[in-house]
């Protein structure tokens, strides 16, 4: 609320570094993040060959512990939190009552009472709420971590090979899914095998004073800038949900392929609904797709017949449209072909599986 | 990219085109200041040619990887050829904005328009 009443955009404890490494800043969720730096296709080429970093101390974090922090959890996020080992990590959705999503998270456990839970930085507010709002009657405590945390991703095949030397003595990587509280160039660093790029690697989450000289001996290891455009078409690629586009209140987890997080039997906020939707089969689909010919879908274009894209772009590694739109149900299965119109020119796409780039085995 | 340039032989509209005047027909693009602005071109979705131009109006769209753009008019006329090179290398828009990357050739219909362009001084003086 604050920051879309204000003008003034806050900075990541990267900003100088950022200047420094020639990105172009733009406005985003209320920071004033890189965009880009040496340019996206580069910059996407080089998470899919080697490895780049990017800045996105703009997510949120909110910590929950206390003895009754999993049972409270369990009730609020959509995935079955006593899955999650000590040292874990899970994806989930927040639901409302009637399923509309909220945002999407991963939660990882620090310890048996001790949660970490990233937020969307535009949702990060209302999120802290509406868990503030049911914390009633839970032996739980709230802490809004936002200010505590810079977070780098380090992301692409070299990542982990990169990263690994700048641990401290006798320290390992965690495993994919997994998470570690590790040292990374001399400070202490929550390291988390997770990403949003479709590649292997680890997120970094570090006190903001200590991210610069993280993001110097990154840098010096080889790593890559990476900015925000590429994070999207990354992400794109390989069919990551993007809170805002492709989820949304008005539609539920079911809609948009999400099921396989949604564990009804663990009773969250919204599983009634949610439990509905998915015995009674959801009446339009999440459907990822790619253009057969020429022409570029773009968030809110219409598909012929109905539905509407969430997200669209060039793919940098197919050199062809991609996208993801919500098309009637009996319209999204693989090989469907559907119609795009972009701006008044009809093209022609093709429903496909995800992700929308696999490397060649 | 090249570094800014603005050729003194252009005349430039004030939304970040430029026209090169060659009797009666007229060679468009975009400003390196515009294609600088949209970063790396990745889609150019030419006119049809024989299509009418008016100036100060949209005649095609540019794309880079997160945008969509208009492209305007300097002048009003009817196409008679567009880049087809373009199609396969649209790159050469960021690449070469005055040169390889130019987009459509106009018949120009009033040759009194060219009087509310703006030479290369002026036009960078409108960037700042």
């Amino acid at each position: 609320m604050v920051a879309a009443a204000s003008q003034t955009l806050r900075r990541t404890a990267l900003f100088d570094r950022h200047v420094a490494a020639g990105a172009r800043l733009v406005p985003f969720a209320g920071w004033e993040m890189p965009v880009q730096y040496a340019g996206v296709r580069e910059e996407h080429l080089a998470v899919r060959r080697h490895a780049g970093v990017f800045d996105v101390s703009h997510m949120g974090e909110v910590e929950t512990r206390g003895p009754g922090a999993l049972a409270f959890l369990q009730r609020m996020l959509s995935n079955d939190v006593s899955k999650i080992a000590v040292g874990g990590a899970q994806y989930s959705v927040l639901c409302r009552e009637d399923g509309g999503v909220l945002d999407d998270l991963f939660t990882y456990r620090l310890g048996d009472d001790r949660f970490l839970t990233v937020t969307n930085a535009a949702n990060h507010a209302k999120d802290l709420a509406w868990l503030r709002a049911h914390a009633d009657g839970f032996e739980v405590e709230l802490l809004d971590r936002l200010d505590d945390y810079a977070m780098l991703a380090v992301q692409g095949p070299a990542a982990r090979g990169l990263v690994a030397p700048l641990l401290g003595d006798g320290e390992q990587l965690p495993a994919r899914f997994r998470c570690a509280e590790l040292h990374v160039a001399g400070a202490p660093a929550l390291v988390c095998g997770t990403g949003y790029t479709g590649e292997d690697g680890v997120e970094l989450l570090c006190a903001p004073a200590d991210a610069p000289a993280l993001w110097d001996a990154l840098l010096a290891a080889g790593v890559v800038p990476a900015g925000l455009a590429a994070r999207d078409t990354l992400r794109l690629e390989a069919c990551f949900h993007l809170y805002g586009n492709d989820l949304m209140e008005s539609r539920g987890p079911i809609e948009a392929g999400l099921g396989w997080c949604c564990k009804e039997e663990t009773s969250f906020v919204g599983a009634d609904a949610v439990a509905a939707v998915r015995a009674a089969g959801p009446a339009e689909r999440l459907a990822p797709f790619a253009f057969t010919g020429p022409g570029i879908p773009r968030q809110g274009n219409a598909v012929v017949g109905g539905g509407e894209v969430t997200s669209g772009t060039l793919s940098p590694c197919r050199g062809v449209g991609i996208g993801l739109a919500y098309v009637p149900a009996d319209r999204a299965a693989v090989g469907t072909q559907i119609e795009i119109d972009v701006r008044g020119k009809v093209r022609p796409a093709v429903v496909e599986d995800k992700p929308l780039y696999r490397k060649a085995a | 990219m090249a570094d800014a340039s603005y050729p003194d032989e252009l005349l430039y509209h004030p939304e970040h085109d430029w026209a090169q005047i060659d009797g009666d027909v007229a060679t468009f693009g975009i400003t390196w200041y515009a294609q600088d602005s949209l970063g790396e071109v990745v889609f150019f979705d030419p006119p049809e040619v024989g299509t009418q131009v008016r100036q100060g109006e949209s005649y095609a769209e540019v794309e880079s990887v997160k945008a969509v753009s208009d492209v305007i008019a300097p002048l009003s006329g009817e196409i008679v050829e567009v880049n087809a090179d373009l199609a396969d290398a649209p790159e050469r828009i960021n690449d070469d904005p005055y040169g390889a990357g130019w987009m459509v050739k106009v018949r120009l219909a009033d040759a009194g328009e060219r009087d509310g362009l703006m030479d290369a001084g002026a036009y960078q003086a409108q960037l700042g």
